[in-house]
């Protein structure tokens, strides 16, 4: 009877195709709503990926994400080197200060300053300008694409119009004069602040004093030893704590989270995905059934059991769930693709397909029940009504 | 007394009630009826007097309010309904004044169904639909669409479907009614031609007149009754076989 049931379907172009839109258009719109949300939310820990080198990231136990500025005592440094399994330990300065521009717009900016010996966590690729540029004096790094947007002369400068900010320009820090020496790329953040790097003792020396000024310190642990007991021990000698960067990502995305509407928002879509195709697949198929139940009502005369009724209404429903399925995963996909590059976060995990898989399996069943039980209640009397 | 084995259908006191309370209508006052094995018994009577209601419950797909229906041996109001669909399934054949074919269905698919039904593999069940198509006259037609179709050849594709798995019982609501005198004629003739075998009852319910002739005995009823039944073979032979 499996060809009966799916020549019925096939035969009724019109609600066959509106049941795969249908279908389609709620797989399309739950992994692409849900796409971008897991964009968005990885992107909370890309200065984090970023920054790489560290096997632990040590802070205070307080500190609830990448943006918060709990510092951390002087002393930490040297008790963090002094732990075993530590392979070498570097101080991070990241703090809020706010830049002046040549042309005089004040502009609120993200300072990072890198251990001076080793500049570990450097950004991942430099545009214009060499890492070595940032041991010269009075440097420092700019963003290539907040160059071009954030850091921006507004106002006419030196005979020029408005223009990005370019390697040479002046810029002031709490009346420090700063040169950009580099330009730099790195992976889209979700925090929208430029990011300026410097020097850790360049930024100790243009920020406001404070009697806790490092960071966080960035951990080496030496090859063969257990990343998880070195962060234990570290824990338990300075009262700080030792996070993997995973860790670290994930404490910040939680944070963001459950401080911001983002959850909530792209939930919200979701869950009106699901809906908007349970009850449009739900009612095409309702349609499609009281069409052919007429039909229904024959095979049941003609002796069909309630377990191939069910058979055949599941078959049905699961060939227009698989296609629209295909469709409106492929469209997302292609969507992605098609806007990468412009900004848009867009992320496509194997999860968001199952979530996907999923929705489209409660329209699917919402659908086929709702159809199933009409199938189920006609009575097969009403075969001999003309 | 007719012995049981030539017996196809036995009905005793059945009645049958729609609806509830002011509303209800009753259809089947009471219905004694049997049909024979091998015999084409005709069930006329006018509009609204039952006729539908009882082939109905003669065919297991209505319950009667009372009484009881015995088909082939089986009571089939008693049996559980999925035992009641099996046998359906199994032992009878069913024609419509609608056809009711599946119009996404080529005809030998939709002759098919009952095989398909029944659980039969795809093309074996083609295979036979395919003769029993050859059968009724449609053999040729067996790739069309039922909406390709004149009535006439609809009726002789459902009779077909209704004839393929070999039922012992055959009933047929207005099979012709639906059609032109003539087609009306010519579907009726080849139901008598093809539908009666041994061990096989078929009943039909009509009003046509002009297509009486065909019977074997007619039941005629009244207002949920039946009111009485004639043998054909009883008449004369030229009363019989008149246009
Ligand atoms: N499902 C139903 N609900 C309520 N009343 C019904 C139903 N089906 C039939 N009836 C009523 O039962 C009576 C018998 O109906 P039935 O269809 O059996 O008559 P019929 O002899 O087949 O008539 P016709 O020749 O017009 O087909 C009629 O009065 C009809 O209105
Ligand atoms: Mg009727």
């Amino acid at each position: 009877m499996n060809l009966v049931a799916l020549k019925m379907l096939l035969g009724d172009k019109l609600k066959y195709i509106a049941l795969v839109a249908g279908l389609a258009f709620a797989a399309l719109l739950v992994t692409q709503q849900a796409s971008i949300f897991t964009g968005y939310a990885k992107r909370t820990g890309a200065w984090i990926r970023d920054t790489g080198a560290a096997d632990l990231w040590v802070m205070d136990p307080q500190l609830e994400f990448t943006e918060d500025r709990k510092p951390l005592l002087d002393t930490a440094l040297s008790r963090v080197r002094g732990v075993d399994g530590v392979e070498w330990a570097v101080p991070l300065y990241k703090g809020w200060l706010r830049t002046r521009l040549p042309d005089g717009t004040l502009v609120t900016t993200r300072v990072i300053g890198l251990d001076d010996a080793t500049l570990v966590g450097a950004p991942p690729e430099m545009i214009e300008g060499q890492l070595e540029d940032l041991r010269r004096d009075r440097t420092i790094f700019v963003h290539a694409d907040q160059v071009g947007d954030a850091l921006r002369l507004r106002e006419p400068f030196a005979g020029e119009g408005p223009r990005p900010l370019r390697v040479g320009d002046v810029v002031s820090i709490n009346d420090h004069q700063l040169e950009v020496a580099g330009v730099y790329r790195s992976t889209a953040e979700f925090f929208w602040d430029p990011l300026i790097f410097t020097t850790y003792s360049r930024a100790l020396s243009i920020a406001p004093a404070e009697r806790k000024q490092n960071s966080f310190v960035l951990v080496k642990v030496r090859p063969g030893e257990d990343v998880a007991l070195v962060a234990e021990r570290i824990g338990s000698s300075t009262g700080l704590v030792a996070r993997t960067p995973e860790e670290f990502e994930s404490v910040t995305m939680n944070f963001v989270l459950s401080k911001t509407g983002i959850l909530i928002n792209f939930g919200v879509t979701i869950v009106l995905g699901f809906v908007v195709g349970a009850l449009a697949a739900g009612q095409t198929f309702y349609m499609f059934v009281l069409d052919h139940l007429r039909h229904y009502a024959t095979i049941k005369a003609m002796g069909a059991s309630t377990w191939m009724l069910i058979r055949m209404v599941a078959l049905q429903v699961s060939v227009v769930a698989t296609i629209g399925y295909g469709i409106g995963v492929g469209a997302a996909a292609a969507a992605g693709v098609l806007t990468r590059g412009t900004g848009l976060a867009f992320e496509m995990p194997w999860q968001v397909p199952v979530l996907g898989g999923f929705a489209i399996l409660f329209c699917a069943l919402a659908a086929g029940l709702l159809g199933l039980v009409r199938v189920l209640r006609v009575e097969p009397a009403v075969v001999f009504k003309g | 007394m007719i012995q049981h084995t030539e017996t196809a259908v036995v009905c005793r006191g059945v009645k049958k009630v729609y609806g509830e309370g002011a509303s209800s209508v009753q259809a089947l006052r009471g219905v004694d009826l049997e049909v024979r094995s091998g015999e084409l018994l005709m069930l006329v009577g006018p509009s609204g007097c039952g006729k539908t209601t009882l082939i109905s419950v003669i065919a297991g797909i209505l319950d009667p309010t009372g009484g009881e229906c015995i088909v082939f041996g089986e009571n089939l109001a008693a049996m559980p309904q999925s035992r009641r669909t099996a046998f359906r399934g199994k032992s009878i054949g069913f024609v419509f004044q609608a056809y009711n074919l599946l119009p996404a269905l080529s005809a030998a698919e939709n002759v098919a169904v009952p095989l398909l039904i029944l659980g039969q593999r795809r093309a074996q069940a083609l295979q036979r639909a395919q003769a029993a198509l050859e059968k009724v006259g449609m053999g040729d037609r067996s790739h069309s669409r039922p909406s390709q179709l004149s009535g006439g050849q609809q009726q002789r594709v459902a009779i077909a479907r209704a004839l393929v798995h070999d039922p012992r019982l055959v009933v047929c609501d207005e099979p012709t009614s639906a059609l032109d005198a003539d087609t009306g004629q010519r579907v009726m003739s080849l139901l008598r031609e093809v539908a009666i075998a041994p061990g096989r009852a078929l009943v039909i319910v009509t009003h046509d007149s002009r297509t009486f002739h065909f019977a074997d005995r007619i039941a005629r009823m009244d207002d949920g009754h039946i009111e009485s039944i004639t043998d054909n073979a009883a008449e004369p032979a030229s009363a019989r076989h008149a246009p």
